[in-house]
């Protein structure tokens, strides 16, 4: 992999920035060049807190190379923002429910080719 | 616009096949279908594949297929939309016989999944999903599915008994498959028993790992009329075709398939027809929660109604609604490339009657729905006999 495919990710992943629409505050990450909610092309930059509620959730038991399971993936609803798929670390099968409250951190994902770079990004713990 | 009617199906035995690279699967079926049509010439052809480059290194496939066709200077198009390859290049096919740019189109579509080892299947199945948001966060395809099946569990009240029921019904039309991947009976407690994927979805609520390929000849119905086939030609009714977005969770509802409800709304609009005029549907059971939010995007169930409608044997053979009589993605196997192509195959054979030991009775009008992903993109078909 070349830096940059990873370097360019860097805003959304690491400090969860994206955007919001200025016309109808829908709230993107990563951003994007057209709302699909109104179709504006203005947009802030928003950076979005890191706590939201667990809209779904599954135990992966067979992980993608790279990855070691087992561990909890969910699609959270961030406060305020968007919603997102990532793992919910240090939790067991029967410890997370729908509507549980998390915080987003920044946490350490994988790490690709021989040299073993390490790829960062968000988890969520419950709270 | 042009009238266009099925004159000829090739598909050959399903599973793990060691012994068949991609382009012999793919010009294997290709020339049974071309034999079953009946026809002299090609005019052009069209294969559907997602992802040769990652499951065997090989691209290019137009040339690969008008070579080893032996139809050298043939043009070929080769398209891609994941899972739902196999339906955009019958819907590429279509266009072509429609608006008059070809006369005998060859529809092919093909995937050889078994050169590479599971986890690198598990990747190439993944570029299917967003990679950057999804797939480098740790989802894997039974992980999203897992989510929207939980996620209708907690909705509608869909039970953990009414997912096994699906996998067992599609496993006993298998059997009556005989190019079925798996040619066994299994019981609800044998899904419930199998290996943990992703929960709540064990390994046989999920559609296997497959090398295969199937092809359809497609004409213009005046032509159709003048030839004969293999059986009586089958006419396409309707196609609707829609996308929705990449990500599973930028979707307002996990529990609707929108793709699959826009695309079902401009077939069956297309078709002049409502669902309760369909006799049979194959559906994209890539996993047993997929075939339940299927049912419902095609206007079958009302929602959260199709798990319900399941346990009362509804969508068996002989059902008010048979579902994946072919055994499905799940029974029959998921070369991906290939799926959409062979739904569409089954209902030409359901139609013209030649189904065996799965047949319809009485059936006149069939649905085909392939879908891509997460549902991010999705084909509905309709024919008639
Ligand atoms: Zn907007």
């Amino acid at each position: 992999m070349q830096p940059q495919k990873y370097w360019r990710e860097i805003p959304a992943r690491y400090r969860l920035e994206g955007g919001r629409c200025k016309k109808c505050r829908k709230a993107f990450l990563p951003s994007r060049l057209v709302c699909d909610a109104c179709g504006s092309r203005e947009f802030e930059k928003a950076r979005f807190t890191g706590t939201g509620t667990v809209h779904s959730f599954t135990m992966i038991h067979t992980p993608p190379s790279g990855y070691s399971g087992p561990y909890v993936l969910a699609i959270v609803e961030l406060d305020g923002g968007p919603k997102l798929t990532m793992q919910i670390a240090d939790c067991g099968a029967d410890e997370a429910k729908i509507g549980d409250k998390v915080r987003v951190e920044f946490r350490k994902l994988t790490q690709v080719g021989d040299a073993g770079v390490l790829c960062y990004g968000y988890k969520a713990v419950l709270v | 616009m042009r009238d266009v009617s099925i004159v000829g199906v090739g598909i050959g035995h399903w599973g793990e096949l060691w012994n068949d690279s991609l382009r012999d699967l793919a010009v294997a079926a290709s020339l049974k279908a071309i034999a079953d049509a009946g026809v002299d010439r090609v005019d052009s052809a069209v294969i559907g594949c997602m992802s040769s480059g990652i499951f065997t290194g090989q691209e290019h496939l137009a040339s690969v297929l008008g070579d080893y066709l032996g139809r050298g200077p043939l043009p070929v198009t080769r398209v891609e939309s994941a899972c739902a390859s196999g339906a955009l290049a019958f819907k590429a096919g279509y266009a072509e016989v429609a608006a008059g740019i070809s006369d005998v189109v060859l529809v092919c579509g093909a995937e050889k999944m078994n050169d590479l080892d599971g986890s690198e299947s598990t990747y190439a199945l993944g570029t299917a999903a967003d990679q950057e948001y999804e797939g480098y966060n740790g989802a894997t395809f039974p992980g999203l599915y897992a989510m929207m099946a939980l996620r209708h569990m907690h909705e509608f009240g869909t039970t953990r008994r009414q997912l096994s029921l699906v996998a067992v019904k599609n496993h006993a039309n298998g059997l009556q498959n005989p190019n079925a991947q798996f040619q066994m009976a299994i019981t609800p407690e044998d899904v419930e028993k199998s290996a943990k994927v992703a929960d709540p979805l064990r390994l046989l609520d999920c559609s296997p790992v497959t090398d295969g390929a199937a092809a359809l000849i497609l004409v213009p119905t005046e032509l159709a009329k003048k030839l004969a086939p293999g059986g009586a030609p089958v006419a396409v009714r309707g196609i609707g075709h829609a996308t929705d977005t990449i990500a599973l969770h930028s979707r307002a509802s996990l529990t609707r398939l929108r793709a699959v409800e826009v695309s079902a709304e401009r077939a069956y609009q297309s078709a002049g027809v409502k669902p309760a005029d369909i006799h049979l549907a194959e559906v994209h059971d890539c996993f047993t929660i997929a075939e339940l939010m299927a049912m419902e995007a095609l206007g079958f169930a009302a929602p959260g109604q199709s798990g319900p409608m399941v346990e009362r044997g509804e969508t068996a053979i002989g059902g008010r609604i048979p579902i994946n009589p072919s055994g499905g993605l799940k029974s029959k196997g998921h070369p991906v490339g290939a799926t959409g192509v062979a739904q569409i195959l089954e209902i030409v054979e359901q139609l013209r009657g030649q189904a065996g030991g799965r047949q319809v009775k009485g059936a006149k009008l069939g649905l085909a729905q392939n879908m891509g992903g997460t549902g991010g993109s999705s084909i509905v078909t309709i024919l008639g006999a």
